[in-house]
């Protein structure tokens, strides 16, 4: 039994791997994973305190991508930069998916008038694009961490309510699910045994791909000046405070954004990646 | 058919009264005092109890609300303190710049995008589908800003060919508003030309599988017909569905570009009304996008309903 399910995960992962293009996507996933991970052990320097006598400094040995505006290690922030992208990318993207998939999941299979007020909420979330209704929302939550986690996490409740929906429409009336509410199962017993286990393929897809696209809202955020609070480093912010220092060093205002750029998108090739394998047939579609 | 159109519409207007209400809270739990935010903080008692009292403030949420709504829908938008005049005519002088900006973009994505997604299609498995597929797969999730910032670093502050900031409608100087609109151009449209040729080429791959595009190559109609004709034509709804869609987004994808290369248009005046709470500019943008929104899906829901039936009854 054990083995076979290893031979399982192998034939998986071969099959997920098998374009170079996915494992050129997992490789700038995992890269900027390590670098968030064991960030205080890769540099000497310090993220937060900077040093006077080193400002704007263009790359040297001791400063690979030179200094900031008030002495600190680019690289050290590109580094600490990458944890938050990456716990604000997947905590929103939790967020969002947990409330998202409870509404519907609820709405698409009670009907009536909770379908009813659940699609006029998801109506209006949706009646603005996703970066308004952060920026509207930022107004209200402020800056911060945690702020973001949520505006982010709110502004994209309604894809996985869209997609929950319509999984759940074309599932309620098959036969094993009549067949067991006919054995008497509760509602609930049927909604989460039955139904959002059948789900799990297209919501595992859209996560990883929603990843980087929150993570590529968070740096819009940061570089617009309404995402975390500093000194945290956010490359967004990084960005956007390199981009009036450009004739002193480069590096600074651009090596953060090249960052956010390979990391949405080693996100999103993965998405697809696993779309092709978990279900094909969604290709277009999702 | 009329009954259709009226329900759809009947939800449009339900759906932009909610939106109207979540505005109007969204701005009205901002932190912050509405009074301070406007005068600053040195005033006295006596200068703030005037402003209290001419703003509406000692009413209850609800007729405030009201209030705004009727001013909203016979056209008084208030006034924005941060640039002391009438939001209207604000939005009157930005929108166009904003707007000019945004359909150049979205006519050159489409248009490049169409070109790539066909030329990809029709060459599955070449060297130049490989390539330009991962191109599109690299350009379509590029962070705007940073292109914006790339860009100005080169062509601006190294080579110093192309302006780096400011922007002229042609109206203005032709040759002036070519040269400024370059770059934010780019900036806006690689994303787009991206995700369109990604749409385009796998529109492409799946019709020309679909047997009638072996009829018509066996009944030995040339190539360039059989993919203009036959295989373009159905392979491009869902890009034009794109498109339509990308319209929404002119404003929020304009804000980080505007505010990049210094423009005045509705994308630095939102992010600005925000970062400074000038209520009542915030207030009318995000509605004002929402009715966009709203309208469109209207358009495109009805247009469905008249192309197929079977959605009526639904």
């Amino acid at each position: 039994m054990e083995r076979k399910k290893k031979k399982k995960g192998a034939a998986f992962l071969g099959r997920l791997f098998k374009r170079k293009i996915v494992i050129l996507a997992a490789i700038f996933v995992v890269f900027f994973v390590i670098t968030a991970v064991f960030a205080p052990l890769l540099t000497p320097h310090d993220p937060y305190k900077g040093d006077m006598l080193q400002i704007l400094k263009r790359p040297s040995a001791e400063h690979w991508l030179g200094t900031d505006e008030v002495g600190r290690d680019v690289l050290t922030r590109i580094f600490y930069g990458a944890r938050t992208s990456l716990v604000i990318g997947v905590v929103s993207v939790l967020i969002a998916a947990v409330i998202g998939i409870l509404l519907g999941l609820v709405s698409a299979y009670y009907g009536g008038a909770v379908n009813l007020v659940v699609s006029r909420i998801i109506d209006v979330l949706m009646s603005l694009p996703s970066l308004m209704l952060a920026l509207a929302l930022g107004m209200v939550f402020g800056r911060g961490m945690l702020s973001l986690m949520i505006i982010l996490g709110i502004s994209t409740i309604p894809t996985y309510t869209r997609i929950m929906h319509g999984q759940v429409l074309s599932i309620k009336n098959q036969d094993y699910i009549l067949a067991e509410k006919v054995v008497g199962a509760e509602n609930r017993r049927v909604l989460f045994s039955h139904i959002l286990p059948n789900c799990f393929s297209p919501i595992l897809v859209v996560l990883t791909s929603n990843i980087g696209g929150t993570i590529l809202a968070e740096s819009s955020l940061s570089f617009l000046g309404m995402g975390i609070n500093p000194p945290a480093a956010s490359w967004g912010a990084m960005v956007s405070a390199g981009c009036s220092k450009l004739l002193i060093n480069p590096v600074y205002g651009i090596a953060p954004g090249l960052c956010v750029w390979l990391l949405v998108y080693g996100f999103n090739v993965l998405g697809d990646g696993l779309r092709d394998v978990l279900d094909p047939r969604l290709r277009g579609s999702l | 058919m009329g009954r259709y159109i009226g329900k759809r519409i009947g939800q449009a207007v339900l759906v932009l009264l909610l939106v109207s209400i979540f505005t109007y809270l969204l701005t009205y739990m901002m932190p912050g005092d509405p009074v301070y935010a406007m005068l600053g903080g040195d005033i006295t008692q006596e200068q703030y109890d005037i402003a209290y009292e001419k703003m509406g403030l000692e009413d209850p949420i609800p007729m405030r609300y009201a209030r705004w709504l009727f001013g909203f829908v016979t056209g008084d938008w208030g006034d924005s303190y941060k640039y002391s005049q009438p939001v209207l005519e604000l939005m009157g002088e930005r929108l166009p710049v904003t707007m000019y900006l945004g359909l150049w973009s979205i006519i050159i994505s489409t248009l490049a995008g169409i070109l790539l997604g066909v030329l990809c299609g029709t060459h599955r498995g070449k060297t130049i589908d490989s390539v330009l597929i991962t191109c599109a797969n690299f350009g379509s999730v590029i962070p705007a800003f940073w292109l914006a910032v790339l860009g100005m670093y080169i062509f601006s502050l190294k080579l110093g060919i192309l302006p780096s900031h400011g922007f002229v409608l042609p109206t203005e100087g032709v040759a002036d508003s070519l040269k400024m609109s370059v770059l934010p151009l780019i900036a806006l449209s690689v994303g787009g030309i991206g995700g369109t040729t990604r749409q385009m080429r796998s529109g492409m791959l799946d019709v020309i599988r679909q047997d009638y595009i072996r009829t018509a190559r066996s009944k030995g109609l040339k190539e360039s017909k059989v993919v203009w004709r036959h295989a373009f034509r159905n392979a491009v709804l869902p890009v034009v569905t794109m498109t339509g869609m990308s319209f929404r987004n002119i404003v929020a994808g304009a804000v980080s570009i505007e505010q990049i290369f210094s423009i005045a248009g509705m994308g630095s005046l939102l992010i600005n009304s925000i970062l400074s709470k000038d209520v009542a500019v915030v207030q009318a943008c995000i509605m004002m996008i929402a009715i966009v929104v709203v309208l469109s899906n209207l358009a495109v829901d009805v247009c469905y309903g008249v192309i197929d039936p079977r959605i009526r009854v639904e």
